[in-house]
């Protein structure tokens, strides 16, 4: 089976392990072989998370520098700086919606321009699905799903060989009954977000 | 109707799941129908333990977070002893603290099978160095298993505590990060009846390490050597494949860069690969036949050359003179871990195959990006006795700091930390600092570290007059390995029954005079006591006592307060606020300080440090 191997960046507290974790829970149940590699300790208080599952039949449970089928970048900045995992073929998600580190905050250092950002990336790759995922999320009832609108965007992308309704029933089977109905809601709005995703300069983000 | 069963407790033979790599262990362990696990956590090693935490009751087996690693080897190991199986989890670094004890319970022996998890950090994603422990396998004589995949971490710790109980010695599975944190599907086995009880027999010539004794528990070691070799030559997890002329030996993660890389490159036909799973002793006349089919070598091992030093010795020793290549070339590096694209790379270049990687993008526009350390949470209490004790000593007395969260504050603008070696050398080096210089020294230790090691270097302080101040950053909970417990907390809320012990009491009980417990959130009082601190001449301890909110809201036990604001017409942007606190709920949005409601936890911290009062609490409408 063809390998595809994802990468996710954001920033701790933003759910991405979980929705690597829903991803991989899905490749099993679709009797897809799968491997995930998390990070866990000193980097979570605030810092980078990255994560990445592999599916197909590679074993390694990383990706190196230029190796990503896809990127799901959570938040612009972190993906800015994951793109050398990818290469001009890898297909990025992208979360438009900033959220400037604590260095940047006190005046340590300036956040980029996101639509700049955006370009760049559209330049370096040759599919880039920009969609503002907070605001879908906060739409579908719950800013905490964010996780959920990427996962949703990764299925709408069509870049992976999984069934976006096994990995709808993995997520129905792991979720609170409270937040059930906004997660589902966020996720269909994921798929649709990357069926019609933002285009050039149209991030609506003031840098 | 009952609670659901622990879903790692299921009999389904056969049974499917996604499991984190130390989920697998904590299955094997329980497969193998474990009594007794101990532990001191440490990433990448803390899930193990936590996930015993969740099911041991349930599952029927004693568990025990530890004092520290040592202690939880000699607990695990008087338990294996008594005839009960018994696993001990730790980080690398951990085995420094338990080696004392792991030397001669190797001489001692076991009766029932016994598993030590040593988790290595190559890189050093959360620790102080990246040492390779595959050395203290060579140092005590013991077996040594390392793992390559989620399953092979649950079916090697059953196979563990079997080679354990076959040579009565104790067992050292190694992990190293990636396979901790990975997470793979694992089939489940059976499982085998848990037995929690023992009887401890009276034999002092095999369990009295005296000179006499040890003198013939060094040669029974030394003839269980011989047994392990031979298990080792068997075992079904150092195995040959392929019988192609170019050869590469590997093991752990590694093997699986390996295998990916030479499905990448195509070059399966050409190559015999070597695995070795059960990887000290390492197997003689296996590699013997095995270097004896192949043109040349390639070593595929993180950190340093252990298997490629010992094969060139076997080829020596056999009069073999085929290349053997890894570090010694610099092929690969001896630093960080390894990744499938450097392994692919350096296996196409030495056996002169077109690499097949693809090109990462070449980015040339991309500004300089701010960074993203990683920080003390939002109303973090230790940021607040932080600016105490730097509002009072300044920035030129000596700050030597510890293992914990809390060593974050080495970051600036707070650079509370100076001198960071590890478990409880804030005390110890503060000593030494104290002795040789004529600074002021300042020393800061968490409540879970201060039970771990912190107690002797205080004892020694206190008996040996040193003059510095030790601030015991008591938070309630052992918060960067997750929320354990120790020695300190209260477990009544966990359902479980263990003894409380104060730290206050333990200081006053060891001799020191000068103790102070405040709480850093009320700075007023957090300051006064810096201020006594550094007015007594000695040894003085203040006990800097406030749960970490994390692990406050975690137990329900976090207030419920209101977010605080800046209110603009008072601010008069002296930004002492960013600059002496730099919490992370507060940023600057063109030159006016905000605050991020959001993240605010209402500590109150910073209002107490503006000078003009232009920090207030939130009104919120009902």
């Amino acid at each position: 089976m063809e390998t595809k191997r994802i990468v996710f960046v954001g920033v701790g507290g933003q759910g991405n392990l979980l929705a690597t974790r829903l991803l991989g829970e899905a490749c099993l149940a679709a009797g897809i072989p799968a491997v995930v590699s998390e990070i866990h300790g000193m980097a979570q208080r605030g810092g980078i998370v990255e994560s990445a599952l592999v599916m197909g039949d590679a074993t390694s449970p990383i990706v190196s520098e230029g190796e990503a089928d896809i990127l799901v970048g959570f938040e612009p900045l972190e993906t800015l700086r994951a793109l050398n995992k990818c290469n001009q073929d890898t297909v990025i998600i992208v979360n438009v919606h900033p959220l400037p580190p604590f260095t940047v905050s006190i005046g340590q250092g300036v956040y980029p321009d996101v639509d700049k950002a955006l370009e760049t990336i559209r330049n370096a790759v040759s599919s880039l699905i920009a969609l503002d995922g907070d605001e879908l999320a906060a739409k579908a009832g719950n800013p905490l799903s964010l996780n959920m609108v990427m996962l949703g965007a990764l299925i709408g992308s069509k870049s992976i060989p999984l069934d976006g309704d096994v990995l709808k029933d993995t997520i129905s089977k792991t979720t609170k009954q409270a937040f059930l109905d906004s997660n589902l809601k966020a996720f269909d709005f994921g798929i649709a977000a990357a069926h019609s995703p933002l285009g050039p300069a149209k991030s609506g983000i003031k840098s | 109707m009952g609670k659901a069963m622990h879903r790692l407790l299921t009999d389904s033979l056969g049974k499917e799941m996604l499991l984190l790599g130390n989920e697998a262990i904590a299955r094997g362990a329980i497969e193998a129908g474990i009594g007794v696990a101990t532990c001191y956590p440490g990433t990448p090693s803390s899930e193990i333990p936590d996930t015993f935490f969740t099911l041991y009751q349930e599952a029927g087996f004693y568990f025990e977070y530890s004092t520290n690693e040592k202690v939880a080897l000699e607990v695990a190991g008087g338990a294996a002893i008594s005839g009960v199986r018994s696993m001990c989890t730790m980080k690398h670094v951990g085995m420094n603290v338990a080696s004392d004890a792991l030397m001669t319970l190797a001489y001692l022996g076991v009766n029932a099978g016994m598993v030590i998890i040593n988790a290595d950090d190559p890189f050093l994603f959360s620790s102080q160095n990246e040492q390779d422990n595959r050395y203290y396998a060579r140092l005590s004589a013991l077996p040594m298993m390392e793992p390559t995949t989620a399953q092979e971490m649950k079916d090697m710790t059953v196979a563990a505590f079997d080679v354990s109980e076959r040579l009565k010695l104790p067992v050292i599975l190694r992990t190293t990060t990636r396979l901790n944190h990975l997470r793979g599907t694992v089939t489940f086995g059976q499982r085998r009846p848990i037995t929690s009880k023992g009887s401890f027999k009276k034999d002092p010539f095999h369990y009295v390490a005296i000179p006499a004794v040890s003198r013939n528990l060094h040669k029974i070691l030394a003839q269980k050597y011989d047994q392990s070799l031979e298990l080792s030559e068997r075992s079904e997890y150092n195995r040959m494949t392929g019988t192609g002329k170019w050869g590469i030996v590997t093991n752990g993660v590694s093997m699986n860069y390996v295998q990916d890389a030479v499905n990448d490159l195509g070059i399966s036909d050409k190559v015999t690969l070597l695995r070795l799973g059960f990887s000290h002793p390492m197997p003689e006349n296996l590699i013997v036949k095995f270097l004896k089919g192949v043109d040349g070598v390639l070593v595929v091992e993180e950190l340093e050359p252990v298997m490629e030093n010992e094969i060139r010795s076997i080829a020596q020793s056999k009069g073999i003179g085929i290349p053997i290549k890894g570090k010694g070339d610099n092929l690969f590096p001896r630093l960080f871990e390894f990744d499938p694209g450097l392994v692919r790379k350096t296996i196409a270049s030495y056996f002169e195959v077109p690499d097949t990687s693809p090109q990462p993008v070449e980015v040339t526009d991309v500004p300089e990006l701010p960074g993203r350390p990683p920080n003390l949470c939002a109303g973090c209490p230790h940021r607040a006795m932080y600016y105490a004790i730097k509002k009072v000593y300044g920035p030129d007395a000596i700050y030597p700091s510890d293992i914990g969260c809390y060593t974050l504050g080495v970051l600036p603008p707070l650079s509370m930390a100076d001198i960071v070696i590890c478990m409880g050398a804030s005390v110890g080096s503060s000593c030494g600092i104290a002795a040789a210089t004529d600074q002021k020294v300042v020393a800061f230790i968490g409540d879970s570290t201060f039970f771990h090691a912190g107690i002797p270097g205080l004892i020694n302080a206190v008996h040996n007059k040193h003059k510095f101040t030790l601030v015991i950053l008591d938070n309630g909970t052992t918060a960067m390995t997750g929320q354990q417990p120790h020695p300190g907390v209260d477990t009544e809320p966990m359902g479980v029954d263990t003894k409380q012990l104060s730290i206050e009491s333990v200081v006053r009980g060891i001799g020191v005079e000068h103790v102070e417990v405040v709480n850093p959130l009320q700075v007023k009082k957090a300051v006064a006591a810096a201020q006594a601190s550094k007015d007594f001449e000695g040894i003085s301890v203040i006990v800097s006592k406030e749960l970490c909110p994390l692990y406050a809201r975690a137990i329900k036990k976090a207030r419920k307060v209101r977010p605080f604001y800046v209110n603009q017409d008072r601010c008069t942007h002296r930004l002492d606020c960013i600059n002496y606190l730099a919490c992370p709920a507060m940023y600057l949005d063109d030159g006016k300080t905000m605050i991020n409601e959001n993240l605010c936890i209402g500590c109150a911290v910073c209002a107490q440090v503006c000078p003009e009062n232009a920090i207030l609490p939130l009104k919120i409408e009902d």
